[in-house]
């Protein structure tokens, strides 16, 4: 850990906020893309048994 | 093979099926080696001290935010000309990643500022803009909510979009037109005199790549998402009509 000085706080705090915001952004996509592939994955199975 | 062949839903799922995985590791890879290199292995300022280190964030972050706006224009532009479906999906994408790089930009700014400047916020042209520029992200992600017609949606959120543009400029190019304000100019010039020094640019441009290329992952992450939404909308209305 290099040595932040009296920033400390400041530099840390800074890469925190940044670090959780890109983190949950992501998290987010993730979990939409997951739940649209199985919704559509779900509504082709049901669309397909429709027409046979 | 012309780029519109890719508005095409189906071939755009293929080639960005492909791509996708290869974009993200390369992400990956830029984010953690530049961050890495700036926050452990780069001196302090002799003015700033270690705040320094915020530049690796703060300024990546905020030129993602002002060129995620100027993408979805692009998109927006060619949605109200040649009605290609994915082009709109993909402004619609591309906001929440806007709306947090801007987010970030702003907060880093912020805690930047306090003691640099001495104050959390200033009235200043180019942070006003840039705040601007927020409320317009979630203006317009509000808008794709609000309009249940997604055709509708795309073409008022287009709208939104080339109105929004000007505060996009504003917040890049403020500190030029008005040459005031507490902020600086740009870290990166092509004039030696303006350009950060060399021990902190590369770093911070192997991190500007890395912000954008996770801007490209998570749009065309995020693309592919709006596809398969509209396209399970579309089997269910076709269900309900019979």
């Amino acid at each position: 850990m290099p040595d932040l000085g009296k920033y400390a706080a400041t530099v840390l705090s800074a890469y925190a906020a940044t670090i959780v915001l890109l983190a949950a952004l992501v998290a987010l996509t993730i979990w939409q893309s997951r739940r649209a592939k199985r919704a559509l994955a779900q509504a082709e199975a049901r669309s397909g048994a429709d027409h046979g | 093979m012309s780029i519109w062949d890719y508005a095409n839903p189906v071939r755009f799922m293929r080639l960005t099926g492909r791509v996708l995985p290869v974009v993200a590791v390369f992400s990956a890879v830029f984010l953690v080696v530049s961050l890495v290199w700036g926050f452990f292995f780069t001196p302090d300022d002799y003015k700033q001290g270690s705040t320094v280190k915020i530049l690796y964030i703060h300024v990546p972050a905020a030129t993602m935010a002002v060129s995620a706006w100027f993408m979805m224009l692009a998109t927006s532009l060619v949605w109200l000309i040649r009605r290609h479906h994915v082009s709109a999906l993909s402004a619609k994408a591309a906001a929440p990643v806007g709306m947090v790089f801007t987010l970030i930009g702003l907060i880093t700014g912020a805690i930047w500022g306090q003691p640099m400047w001495g104050t959390w916020w200033a009235w200043d042209p180019r942070l006003t803009s840039f705040l601007i520029l927020f409320l317009f992200y979630l203006g317009y992600i509000a808008l794709w909510e609000a309009v249940e017609d997604p055709d509708t949606a795309a073409d008022l959120t287009s709208v939104l979009c080339i109105v929004g543009s000007v505060f996009a400029v504003l917040s890049r190019y403020a500190v030029n037109f008005w040459n005031q304000g507490l902020h600086q100019g740009a870290s990166l010039s092509l004039d030696k005199e303006e350009n950060v020094s060399d021990v902190f640019w590369v770093p911070l441009v192997l991190a500007i790549a890395g912000f954008g290329l996770l801007f490209l992952t998570l749009v065309l992450a995020r693309t592919r998402t709006e596809i398969r939404a509209r396209r399970t909308k579309a089997i269910i209305a076709r269900e309900r009509r019979g």
